[in-house]
């Protein structure tokens, strides 16, 4: 080594620094020469050892780029091995707890911390992937898509009926699913335009006190006792058992204005919800229940 | 500064015209001392190791289900128990500041007395002075293992070379081993050691502090004070001219020289018996005065004391002094010396040590007072993002509330959470099963969080809707220890409807 750097101009090997009386490295800047300052060699033998050191490490485990792989290392050491391996561990526990998830009646997986976390992080992730395109994030609702963080539940908010909605869907193809009909009291004209206009006012009367009584609000009174009362209840709050909606509550699945109210009694809309359990397994069918019913107004 | 190469290794290379860029080690061989700077050495480093060995073991009753070690630095579970003091990790702010405080005293002591941290109480220090009288006892002083590494292979040689480094390997585990007791509990992890049941970790670091304790007492020594530690290279900084640091009394000793004093041989006091230098635990020469090798230890005082004494002239012709003094006592004339002419006073104060001695007031200051105020609660709410807000049946805008209650007491506690800002605002109360039963609505909830841990909580907030105004509304939280009446709040919003 002391050769490689002292070498060249052989006058100038071993010259003293007249000032210190140190000897020099022989480099010479424009007149400035650095004096030697030694390494300890223990020093140097300790870098040689790193380097060898590094050798093995590239020799051992995986280190040279090809252009299509990669040379694997003496052991085959793969990270994307060890995740594999450690995915599947994962999915064996997460297949034991999902098991006991369909064991338990859904009641009491709350009392059981944590066998509720993990259904509650199970719950999420399916939720988020499933049903979130509808009914928002966090179960925020929309226009036509039922809010479930919110109370307001049409077919109840029980765990037991939240988990039926679940599976089998509302109109949904599914033999069981959920079915409920409102007449289309205008396109089929069981009531006449006047009519509609007067239960309108009516109804309008039922979730907003505050809502200048319309000039039907009295003959619309008696139109919904004869046609609409039987299904949503005499004072308009609504019958779970055939999806009547509490016409009472503040909540509109298609909104509060008159318009809105107009045209789902002439024209309804009717939503449907799919029946998942072709898509969802029935641990995850309970999973998404329970985080749905988690969200706030869970009965 | 960086000691010369030795003499001996140098003179063959430069006679072959050949630079030696890389040095040979000089091995130090350092003399027994008697003296005072030798017993407060022992004395420093007796209770250092105390300190070190025995801490682990000292019991603290924290109740029940909590761990019962003085001091325990609970990586696995995320808090440090000192004591009485349990840190979280958020409490990470007064390691810094117990840092800082480290570091200005430090500063400090140097300014003032040069390296005695260094010289006496740094752990290479301390463990390198212990593996050194190991070595004393196995292998003799200075000359006698000389003599020995000199000679060639022998029983003799053999057989002491073989305690000494089996007893350095077992002062060294026992230091490795106890390094493991601050991490986790004392007791418990020796059983688990000799039952072969402890966790890797703790065989890994025990091995690993071996190791690096065998090495860095037993062989590294003085090379880490050299060229390892970056310390010595700026505490130079520190330093100044009225800095009492070990000194070496140039006007007194100089000329050097064997031989009779006689009045016509103009040689000073110092006899040139090298005792400073034989002695010394880094191998340097005092008398080449102050330098980056040089520890502050004073083991040089103590051996010229005794050489001092010997050839019968004052002692302290090494001693603790500052620059300032020893130059002007260098200008003096020697009557003028003799008659007692008054030496420079030692400044302690001045800008450098007011200044550090200000910043540690100041640090001490802060850091007492945060340990004083340290507050055992912690709330932390967070406004749901999805929805932002959810309208119930009875016309209500409800908000919900991921919220995080800290309770840093050592019992299990219940707290209230109250709101704030917002009239009308309410949280769902006891017996309140559907969301539109505004008579259960309350505006308190009693929140139960077991000891020295966190609860987390979904917290619902109902808004009437005559109050509610468009967008998002002040809304704020406050928590209150219902034992020990400690309370904070933090301030979130309500989101509304944006008419």
């Amino acid at each position: 080594m002391a050769d490689n750097i002292a070498s060249g101009d052989d006058a100038s090997r071993g010259e003293h620094d007249p000032v210190t009386g140190r000897s020099t490295t022989g480099h010479d800047w424009d007149g400035l020469k650095e004096l030697n300052t030694p390494l300890p060699k223990w020093w140097f033998w300790t870098f040689v050892a790193t380097v060898v050191w590094g050798i093995g490490y590239a020799v051992v485990y995986p280190s040279v780029p090809w252009i299509n792989s990669y040379y694997p290392g003496l052991i085959g050491y793969s990270q994307r091995a060890t995740v594999t391996a450690d995915v599947q561990k994962l999915a064996t526990q997460r297949a034991e707890v999902m098991t006991k998830l369909n064991a338990v009646p859904l009641a009491e997986v709350k009392q059981d911390d944590a066998l509720y976390a993990v259904a509650m992080a199970a719950g999420r992730l399916a939720f988020a992937e499933n049903c979130q395109a509808c009914h928002g994030a966090g179960g925020q609702g929309r226009p036509g898509f039922p809010a479930l963080a919110g109370d307001a539940w049409i077919w109840g908010g029980s765990l037991d009926a939240i988990r039926q909605t679940v599976t089998y869907g509302i109109r949904s193809p599914h033999p069981d699913a959920r079915i409920s009909q409102m007449p289309r009291f205008g396109a089929d004209a069981i009531l006449t335009p006047a009519e509609i206009g007067q239960v309108t006012d009516f109804v309008m009367t039922l979730y907003d006190p505050a809502a200048p009584a319309g000039a039907g609000a009295a003959d619309g009174a008696k139109v919904f006792e004869e046609n609409c009362a039987a299904c949503h209840g005499e004072k308009g709050e609504g019958m779970r058992e055939v999806g009547a909606p509490a016409l009472r509550s503040s909540v509109h699945l298609y909104g509060d204005t008159r318009e809105a109210v107009r045209a789902q009694i002439a024209t309804p809309k009717q939503g449907v919800m799919p029946n998942w359990n072709t898509r969802l397994d029935e641990a995850t069918i309970r999973a998404v229940t329970l985080y749905v019913h988690g969200l706030g107004g869970g009965e | 500064m960086v000691r010369k190469p030795p003499a001996s290794a140098a003179k063959p290379a430069e006679k072959a015209g050949e630079v030696q860029l890389y040095a040979d080690r000089v091995r130090v061989y350092p003399r027994a001392v008697q003296g005072i700077a030798r017993n407060v050495k022992w004395a420093i480093l007796i209770l250092c190791l105390v300190v070190y060995y025995v801490t682990p073991w000292i019991r603290w009753d924290r109740g029940p289900g909590r761990p019962d070690q003085a001091v325990l630095l609970d990586m696995a579970h995320e808090r440090f128990y000192i004591f009485g003091a349990t840190f979280w990790p958020e409490d990470i702010y007064y390691l810094t500041g117990a840092l800082i405080l480290a570091a200005v005293s430090l500063f400090l002591v140097t300014s003032l007395a040069g390296r005695v941290w260094c010289g006496y109480a740094c752990p290479q220090t301390v463990w390198t002075d212990l593996f050194m009288w190991v070595e004393r006892l196995v292998e003799g002083d200075r000359n006698a293992r000389m003599r020995r590494d000199r000679g060639a292979n022998s029983f003799d040689k053999a057989w002491r070379k073989l305690v000494k480094h089996g007893a350095w390997m077992l002062i060294a585990f026992w230091t490795g081993g106890a390094w493991i007791m601050y991490y986790v509990d004392a007791p418990t992890v020796t059983v688990q050691f000799w039952t072969g049941t402890a966790s890797m970790e703790v065989y890994f670091f025990t091995a690993l502090f071996t190791v690096l304790t065998y090495v860095l007492a037993g062989w590294a020594r003085e090379q880490v004070c050299t060229y390892m530690c970056p310390w010595p290279r700026f505490q130079a900084s520190m330093l100044d001219e009225q800095s009492v640091i070990v000194t070496y009394q140039k006007w007194r000793g100089e000329p050097r020289g064997h031989g009779k004093r006689t009045d016509d041989s103009q040689l000073g006091d110092c006899i040139d018996c090298k005792a400073c230098v034989h002695v010394c635990p880094t191998g340097i020469d005092i008398r080449e005065g102050a330098q980056l090798g040089c520890i502050n230890c004073g083991l040089c005082v103590d051996a010229c004391n005794e050489i001092m004494t010997r050839t019968g002239r004052p002692k302290w012709l090494i001693l603790w002094d500052t620059l300032a003094r020893q130059e002007a006592k260098a200008g003096q004339e020697t009557d003028a010396r003799r008659n007692g002419a008054r030496d420079e006073a030692i400044r302690l104060l001045r800008p450098r040590t007011l200044i550090y001695v200000s910043a540690l007031v100041i640090a001490s200051a802060a850091m007492g007072t945060a340990l004083a105020m340290r507050s055992l609660i912690g709330l932390s709410v967070q406004h749901d993002r999805a929805p932002l807000f959810v309208k119930v049946r009875d016309g209500s805008i409800r908000n919900a509330y991921a919220v995080k209650v800290s309770n840093k007491t050592s019992e299990p506690a219940r707290f209230t959470l109250a709101l704030a800002d917002l009239p009308g605002a309410g949280l769902p109360g006891a017996g309140m099963v559907l969301a539109d039963d505004t008579e259960h609505r309350t505006s308190e909830l009693v929140l139960a969080v077991a000891a020295d841990s966190i609860g987390t909580f979904r917290v619902l907030v109902y808004g009437h809707p005559a109050g509610q105004a468009d967008g998002s509304q002040k809304l704020g939280f406050t928590l209150r220890n219902m034992a020990t009446g400690e309370a904070t709040a933090v301030a979130s919003v309500f989101m509304g409807p944006v008419r």
